[in-house]
């Protein structure tokens, strides 16, 4: 270690800590404003009596805003998108990675093009058709439209784990007397079960961070936590302890699960282009 | 048995399918309605063709929405790499500093993008917000940072920037940890210097990984929503409306429902383009990599 190699050591690191602290100041700061009492909002910056008081105002629906409600609301279309993404997505996803066939390769790209189409293109069309079909401001509508989110993500995971699957396994099984679908229920998938799992947080993710779908398509009873968490800046003084603890409030699921999935991201997010 | 083998594929997909042409159904009806003038105040629209095209495509306003969405696909997209590589190439060095830092990584990336705006929207306010706070002392306090357009586009970047560098690093980081280590360790023996192997090896071998990264946050950008509906509304001004806010703002705020969709369809053309020169280029790139390897 030469004095010059080790003082570059250093640089990096201070560069590093540079970015860090560009990442993560502005989280810990709605940590703060959310802890102070709204009598000094503004008086001062950091020096204040820390109080639970705008948890309390958020999770107590005061203001007007069913906060709680929006979150149930969030985490029942989630599931509901995930879990239906699920049911239809994962027998398609066997049969794209384990037969060439005509025709699955055109569902392929399309359900892919999903992912970068401009929302508005369906949303607008889906404002008018569910106000006709009494799908607005519903469960229902909100996890059939976020069936565009979740999945293109969902398939062509899975997809990638199931074609980096050795098909010799399932034909051993059939060897051996199991029919087709035994061979995949009880053989394939325990085999990517850890993928299943990953895939699914992250669509999970993706649903409950979703604000378009939820703004458009619905306005109070199937409202979301994303679009809850803008009312609080409404009016003339919006408040600021209270937005900050609503968006807190808002990003901890996503949170907590992201940080369980750390290993399987980089192909999640890249929808299989990148393997770790 | 025969012909039901043959059809266990197309069996499994079908409920896809189902699904699928559920989604495309509303954008079949979004292309059909953009042929009528169809608006709440017009609910028994007329045929007017290409009209709507035709208007948009005449009209200032989708202009300066195609060039202020451009320049925020491109700025975003730009930083976001850049800053990207840079943060896997730092904490590709694996210090102690760094495997630390990296657990924490994604944070900001997980966070919904209209959360993220409204906590910068707190942090940038001119008179109260932190940010100016912190500048005090260097003189800086008065900066109206969403209230002047260039402001404004610059702000919406930066919360795109805070958001999304992660995405980029983690794609680069996965691409640094795959390289391969022989052509380093030859480098390295011909005593060649740290720039000299960072251009003529990591760069080249990285580059589809980056690529990858690159393609999504450009396409992604393209069709931005909710960072600028949360931050800005598109003011001050229309300095920040991109095309997806203009279409919100014809369809939904002054339902011309007609009118909005042609912006999107517009939007939705270019996405294509933009994804094809993108991933025909991607190609061409894998196979240079290819070679250097």
């Amino acid at each position: 270690m030469t004095v010059k190699k080790r003082l570059l050591g250093w640089l990096a690191d201070a560069a590093l800590i540079l970015y860090f602290v560009f990442a993560l100041f502005p989280i810990a700061w709605m940590v703060i404003l959310s802890l102070k009492p709204t009598n000094q909002l503004f008086s001062t910056y950091f020096s204040f009596s820390p109080t639970l008081d705008g948890y309390r105002t958020v999770l107590g629906d005061s203001e007007g805003i069913p906060f709680v409600r929006f979150f149930v609301n969030s985490l029942v279309v989630s599931v509901g998108a995930v879990v239906l993404s699920l049911l239809v997505g994962l027998p398609a996803a066997y049969a794209s990675a384990r037969w060439r066939f005509k025709g699955s390769e055109n569902l392929m790209f399309t359900l892919l093009s999903f992912r970068f189409a401009p929302e508005l293109t369906v949303i607008i069309p889906l404002f008018v058709l569910y106000q006709k079909l009494g799908l607005f401001d519903t469960y229902v509508g909100m996890v059939w439209v976020l069936q565009l989110v979740t999945l293109p993500l969902i398939v062509w995971i899975m997809r990638s784990y199931f074609a980096d699957l050795t098909p010799e396994l399932e034909q051993a099984a059939l060897l051996d007397g199991y029919t087709r679908k035994q061979a995949f229920m009880k053989v394939a998938l325990p085999l990517v079960k850890p993928g299943v799992a990953a895939v699914s947080l992250l669509a999970f993710i993706f649903a409950w961070n979703n604000f378009v779908f939820p703004l458009i398509l619905t306005s109070n009873e199937a409202q979301t936590v994303t679009v809850g968490a803008l009312s609080f800046l409404g009016g003339d003084r919006p408040k600021y302890n209270l937005t900050a603890a609503a968006a807190l409030v808002s990003v901890v699921p996503p949170l907590l699960l992201a940080l369980t999935i750390q290993r399987y991201l980089v192909r999640g997010l890249s929808f299989g282009a990148v393997k770790s | 048995m025969g012909w039901r083998l043959a059809l266990r594929p197309y069996l499994l997909i079908v409920p896809a399918l189902l699904l699928t042409c559920g989604i495309l159904y509303p954008f079949g009806l979004g292309l059909y309605y953009t042929l009528f003038d169809f608006s709440a105040s017009k609910p028994q629209p007329d045929m007017v063709r290409f009209e709507n095209y035709e208007t948009v495509f005449t009209q200032e306003a989708f202009w300066n929405s195609a060039w202020v969405t451009v320049l925020y696909a491109v700025g975003a997209a730009a930083v976001e790499t850049v800053l990207g590589v840079a943060v896997a190439l730092l904490l590709h060095r694996s210090s102690q500093v760094g495997r630390v830092l990296e657990k924490i990584l994604i944070l900001p990336l997980m966070i919904a993008p209209v959360i993220a705006a409204i906590i910068w929207k707190l942090m940038l306010q001119p008179s109260v917000g932190v940010i100016n706070y912190l500048l005090r002392p260097f003189g800086l306090g008065g900066v109206q940072w969403t209230d002047t357009p260039t402001g404004a586009l610059l702000s919406s970047i930066a919360v795109d920037v805070w958001v999304y560098t992660p995405f980029v690093a983690i794609l680069a980081l996965a691409g640094l940890r795959s390289l391969p280590t022989s052509p380093f360790e030859a480098a390295a023996v011909d005593g060649a210097g740290w720039w000299y192997t960072f251009r003529r090896l990591t760069l080249p071998m990285l580059w589809p990984y980056v690529l990858v990264a690159v393609i999504f946050r450009f396409m992604d950008s393209l069709k931005v929503f909710d960072i600028i509906y949360a931050l800005t509304e598109g003011g001050p001004g229309d300095s920040t409306v991109v095309l997806q806010i203009r279409a919100y703002l014809e369809a939904i705020r002054f339902q011309r429902y007609s009118f909005g969709i042609s912006y999107t369809i517009v939007l939705w053309a270019v996405v294509y383009l933009a994804a094809m020169v993108l991933v025909k280029h991607l190609g061409k790139i894998q196979r240079k990599a290819a070679e250097v390897k």
